[in-house]
């Protein structure tokens, strides 16, 4: 136990700030209204599918969840069950094969559902195209409300994407600082 | 005159493929030739590596002998080899080598649902049952046939014949596609006796995408891209191989800087996925304190990737010809920097693992792969070496730099979920030890040459990725477009492991199971 508590304590709080939504990563028409969005605040459960990725943008949803970026701080957390999210975030463009059970698990969530979209495959189908084993962006199976570019988005991409989706549009009910440029660099992924 | 060779006293004359960076050779055989050396070969202990088919009818249009062929490779102790069996135009089909290879299975499921070429034995059984294929597109429509247009059908529900298990209070219990967390998708088939397992089976495919039909026409430079995005995490095993293999077309040798800085990013690529798989593996045991502490370590290793080389991933930085991106002195020295702040890390956090009476109680025994049943199913990779499988392709058949490098391999004959945290362990400090001795060897001059493509040419390259060796085989067309590309991912082998390793488990240990082999879904599914 003691080692246990002695590396907590060397390691610190390693977490920084989140960015602002990126309102630009919306779709054209912000289907939730103003008032829902309040009502949602930040307490947000989505529910990951990945519909045929290459297993990179995965990875950086992984990211999201280490102390860096720390999601679960900011009140948005991941859930087994499309029952109880708020939101589907779709990885990678959408196999045949995993059409239905994308659309089922759209299918299970309550109502208002948001829908985003993420990686350059997720928003265009990427480099994968459409075929007979592939039906393209995400937007081909289901209504997206925002389209992440990237391979993969980096964290803070997914977590400006994220917050465009749930943001109404004005300042954002955030008790946490929204300051970029006290972050490291994390880099670009193209 | 080229180099021939014949092994095992057979008689299949094998011809040594030049341009290669390691030995490859290549030979025909017939039906009978093919299997005997198959025999032969896994008598010897050798393995099977790939096997994927061609259609040629365009090649030869007034020999319909030779309208289709199988490709089988095969790891022996003289290199790659790989062997080519012409199939009958109307109705090709080659000897089920599942009987032989276990893993051959699931690989010729999928030959016959991408080319229509059946698998056949007078002995045994053959599962004929499709695989890549989840009745989403015709049992007729065969995607790798250069006379298959495009096309585009329903997506439809596929019932799909899973073996059952009978007997007294025996139930089953199905996971996926879309499982609890975020993870690939994949279905899982548990027969339970309570919470014991009695058998997993696993259905996988969900991710196919048409990647191999991608390929057809894409120029050699461009299909890199593609390659190094078969499964995402492994991106610069990929791309090396995919290089290699065009490199080895166009007949040209990267400058050795290159060389070298390819290795430092495979290195790298390894500790990146040990780091995120040790943190991983304790989390699914309910210990988050490693998840945080390993996913800490991770980041710190990603965002030095992108600072010096431009992506986390390392993603498109193995080209053809070379490499994208040039080090700095001064990025060498953050490099080293690193590594010892990541020695001294992972020391502390190993040290707090061996002492974790809760995690170790979960990992001893659990999922056991015995070192004999590895061996028969042909596990290869991080999870054969911890079965006693002692595959690697950085010792075995080394090509620049780790000629030069002496890699020691980590082995551990336990088997068992610790076994495998125990390898990861082994194997991200020797990683770390040869990025050291990378940067010190690392010689200077250019990093990239002009790769031009040839006509009608095949090759192949081949790279011990951090979950075992990927095999990429390119084939150019008259025009000197791609004209085949199949890649191949070493998970093909150990997923049938998984279902192994699950047996007399109880099924709450799946998952952490699941997560000390994490094989990769996009790999095989293609
Ligand atoms: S966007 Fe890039 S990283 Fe994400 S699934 Fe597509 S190819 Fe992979």
């Amino acid at each position: 136990m003691i080692p246990i508590l002695r590396q907590i304590f060397r390691t610190g709080i390693v977490s920084e700030p989140l960015p602002p939504a990126d309102e630009a990563l919306r779709a054209a028409t912000q289907r939730l209204s103003a008032a829902i969005t309040e009502h949602l605040g930040r307490a947000l459960v989505i529910r990951h599918v990945d519909a045929g990725s290459c297993n990179a943008c995965e990875l950086e949803i992984h990211a999201l969840g280490n102390p860096y970026y720390n999601i679960e701080a900011a009140g948005i957390k991941f859930a087994a069950s499309p029952r109880h999210a708020d939101m589907l975030l779709v990885t990678g463009p959408v196999a045949k094969n995993m059409e239905v059970a994308l659309k089922r698990a759209y299918d299970a969530m309550p109502e208002p559902k948001l829908v985003v979209a993420a990686g350059d495959c997720g928003c265009t189908g990427g480099i994968f195209g459409e075929s007979y084993a592939c039906c393209g962006r995400v937007a081909n199976v289901l209504p997206v409300d925002v389209s992440i570019p990237g391979c993969p988005p980096t964290p803070l991409q997914l977590i400006e994407g994220i917050l465009a989706a749930i943001s109404p549009g004005t300042t954002l009910s955030t008790s946490r600082s929204i300051d970029r440029s006290t972050m490291s660099a994390p880099g670009s992924n193209g | 005159m080229s180099e021939t060779a014949q092994f095992f006293d057979l008689p299949i004359t094998f011809t040594r493929q030049p341009e290669h960076v390691f030995p490859a050779w290549e030979a025909e055989a017939d039906e009978a030739a093919l299997e005997e050396f198959c025999i032969a070969a896994h008598r010897a202990g050798r393995r099977l590596v790939a096997l994927w088919g061609c259609d040629k009818r365009d090649r030869q249009p007034d020999v319909p002998a030779r309208g289709f062929a199988l490709h089988v490779a095969l790891d022996l102790a003289e290199g790659l080899a790989c062997l080519t069996l012409p199939m009958d135009a109307c109705a090709p089909r080659f000897p089920d080598l599942a009987p032989i290879f276990p893993s051959a299975g699931r690989l010729q499921r999928a030959v016959r649902d991408m080319i229509g070429a059946e698998p056949v034995s007078s002995e045994y059984p053959t599962d004929l049952r499709p695989w890549l294929r989840h009745a989403n597109w015709p049992a007729d429509y065969f995607p790798l046939r250069h006379d298959t247009p495009d096309a585009s059908f329903p997506a439809q529900n596929e019932t799909y014949g899973f073996v059952r298990v009978d007997g007294d209070g025996v139930h089953e219990v199905a996971v996926g596609p879309i499982h609890a967390g975020v993870i690939e998708p994949g279905h899982f088939r548990f027969s339970a006796m309570g919470e014991r397992v009695l058998r997993l089976e696993e259905r996988l495919g969900w991710k196919h995408k048409g990647i191999e039909r991608r390929f057809v026409g894409m120029a050699l430079a461009e299909g890199a891209r593609l390659a190094g995005r078969v499964s995402g995490d492994t991106t610069v095993a990929y791309a090396w191989a995919y290089s290699q293999a065009a490199e080895a077309i166009a007949g040209v040798t990267p400058p050795a800087r290159a060389i070298w800085l390819r290795a430092l990013l495979l290195e790298r690529e390894r500790i990146a996925n040990h780091l995120g798989d040790l943190g991983g593996m304790a989390n699914d045991v309910a210990f988050s304190f490693g998840l945080m502490q390993f996913s800490r370590l991770k980041e710190d290793w990603l965002r030095l990737n992108a600072r010096l080389f431009g992506h986390r991933y390392l993603m498109d930085r193995i080209v053809p010809g070379g490499i994208a991106i040039d080090l700095s002195a001064s990025g060498a020295a953050e490099l080293i920097e690193q590594c010892d702040t990541i020695q001294r890390e992972v020391r502390a956090l190993k040290a707090i693992y061996d002492e974790h009476a809760g995690l170790q109680d979960r990992f001893l025994t659990t999922g056991h792969l015995a070192p004999e049943r590895a061996r028969q199913l042909g596990t290869i990779g991080l999870v054969g070496r911890a079965s006693d499988q002692h595959w690697d392709l950085r010792v075995d058949h080394p090509c620049a730099p780790y000629d030069e490098l002496e890699t020691r391999v980590a082995t551990h004959a336990n088997g068992d979920v610790a076994a495998r945290a125990l390898v990861r362990f082994a194997e991200l400090n020797e990683s770390l030890h040869l990025i050291r001795k990378i940067l010190s060897g690392m010689p200077s001059g250019d990093i990239r040459c002009d790769v031009r493509s040839a006509p009608e040419r095949r090759g192949f390259g081949w790279i011990e990725g951090w979950r075992g060796d990927v095999l990429v085989m390119v084939e150019t067309g008259l025009d000197g477009k791609i004209r085949r590309c199949h890649c191949h991912d070493p998970s093909w082998h150990n997923w049938i492991a998984l279902e192994h390793a699950a047996i007399d488990n109880i099924v709450p240990d799946f998952p952490v199971i699941n997560k000390s082999f994490n094989l990769s879904y996009a790999g095989p599914d293609l």
